[in-house]
């Protein structure tokens, strides 16, 4: 599938001179890939049992630390000793791919504050809880225009190319002013950034994305439109607040993480439901459940498996003494099933409070664009199953393909029928 | 009960306008605040859990001494 961890099933030979920890148990490799796609992989289960942090190693053989109890979790990712600047010298990586791009600046999520707050208060406007709220309609028009032509078209379909990739593409192309035109320019180059497979192609992703936004902005530099790209051009770019390198950074990161991760989320959720028909049936009966089921379907699906930090001082956690230089990794999928805050965690259970889950992180980075993609799930969920109340897997649930685990989950096909 | 917002800290992730809406808000710029009248918290019982959603935790909830 992909370069990156070669043998995911082989544990990678710890270099134990310097191991976090420094015990004798044996670090286990990460990340690895899922077998069911909406759980952790069964090798993540030594990990779930030592918490809050446990020894890995990476791909590269390098020890770390993996933060996997959610009260750690918490304090941990609103620790500031923790850096999330990938430039700096030892910052740890789960790919060859990743690790390709990491003398590239990386806007918000690469960057630690004050630069970070002052990128994120340029943007913030434009993503808050009311925003979100406003852009309710404009979304649910979004979602009837593709069920309408899926269903011209089918049965069969293919939910990621027919919904589950142009819902969010749609939504953060009206938002950012980006023409959707030009979606299949940039959810390919997308799709290379974050996946590869070879270091290469995420470098050149990167270079095609940062070209093709900055030939956007220098358009928008002549002539503004609407869109939060163009008010960033008219108000931040002309008064000197930022120059044209940060506002490129800072729309490949809104652009990348505004269609990818929401539509993975669509499609593994949809996989989910269809998987698990009591849990469909309970939604389909209440659907004042959705927004909970939303959460929930969140903090087990945990789509973004390995948020990365650099420890800048010594920290202390629970006796156990994390060093400056060492990386540390969170796995939001092992943190969201303490079964310490979770009972039964395993289990889909739209009644419980799922709220406090780390599937959009915590501490200053917590995802930007949380309101937006609760609403969109929401809206595209609700919206499919009442459209479509017969659908079903189009193949056996078994052999439809997901994503490895080096990047963000998610089916990388869904046939569906109805 | 006094509810307290630290607007340097604040990311506005808009976490406490999401579970206590009645009591929470954000402005213009995006930044979470109280809305007028409810700075006691209004009698709502999600007070204290806006307060831990705050991933940054920007929202104090003290009780009000006499």
């Amino acid at each position: 599938m992909t370069d990156t961890h070669a043998t995911p099933d082989t544990p990678t030979t710890p270099d134990t001179g310097t191991a976090p920890g420094g015990g004798a148990t044996e670090p286990v490799a990460f990340p690895r890939d899922r077998t069911c796609p909406y759980h952790p992989p069964a090798a993540y289960d030594p990990l779930r049992a030592a918490r809050p942090l446990a020894r890995i190693s990476l791909f590269d053989g390098r020890p770390a630390w993996l933060v996997t109890g959610h009260a750690a979790a918490r304090r941990l990712l609103a620790d500031q000793r923790l850096s999330t600047d990938r430039t700096r010298d030892g910052f740890p990586a789960t790919s060859a791919r990743l690790a390709a791009v990491r003398d590239r600046r990386t806007a918000l999520l690469g960057v630690d504050d004050p630069e970070h707050r002052a990128q994120r208060r340029m943007v913030l406007p434009e993503f808050t809880l009311k925003r979100a709220t406003a852009l309710r309609p404009r979304i649910q028009r979004i979602v009837d225009e593709r069920l309408d032509a899926m269903i011209a078209q089918g049965p069969p379909a293919e939910l990621v190319t027919d919904f589950a990739l142009p819902v969010p593409s749609m939504v953060i192309c009206a938002l950012l002013g980006v023409p959707y035109a030009d979606h299949d320019f940039f959810e390919e180059q997308s799709r290379r950034l974050l996946r590869g497979p070879r270091p290469a192609d995420t470098q050149d992703a990167r270079d095609r994305l940062e070209a093709y936004l900055g030939e956007l902005i220098d358009r928008k530099s002549r002539a503004p439109g609407e869109g939060l790209l163009d008010d960033l051009v008219r108000h931040q770019l002309s008064e000197g607040a930022v120059d044209r390198e940060q506002l490129v950074a800072l729309a490949v990161i809104l652009l990348v993480a505004g269609h990818e991760t929401t539509a993975n989320m669509i499609s593994l959720g949809t996989y989910t439901l269809l998987s698990n028909p009591r849990r469909l049936a309970e939604l389909r009966k209440d659907p004042a459940l959705l927004p909970g089921a939303v959460e929930e379907l969140m903090r087990v699906l945990s789509i973004a498996d390995g948020l990365l930090r650099l420890a800048t001082e010594d920290i202390e956690v629970d006796g156990q003494t994390i060093r400056a230089g060492d990386g540390v990794v969170f796995s939001t999928s092992v943190i969201n099933r303490d079964e310490t805050v979770y009972p039964d965690p395993d289990a889909l259970d739209w009644h419980r409070p799922a709220r406090h889950h780390v599937a959009f992180g915590f501490g200053i980075h917590q995802c930007l664009g949380q309101n937006l993609a609760r609403a969109e799930l929401e809206i595209a969920l609700r919206t499919l199953f009442e459209r479509l109340p017969s659908l079903r897997l189009a193949a056996p649930a078994e052999e439809i393909p997901f994503k490895p685990g080096d990047t963000v989950q998610g089916m990388l096909e869904l046939p569906v029928a109805w | 009960m006094h509810i307290g917002i630290d607007k340097d800290t604040c990311v506005g992730a808009g976490q406490c306008a999401l579970t206590a809406p009645d009591v929470f808000t954000q402005d213009d710029d995006g930044y979470s605040t109280v809305r007028p009248g409810r700075e006691d918290g209004g009698g709502s019982a999600l007070v204290r859990e806006a307060a831990r959603a705050c991933p940054v935790g920007a929202v104090t909830v003290s009780q009000t001494v006499g």
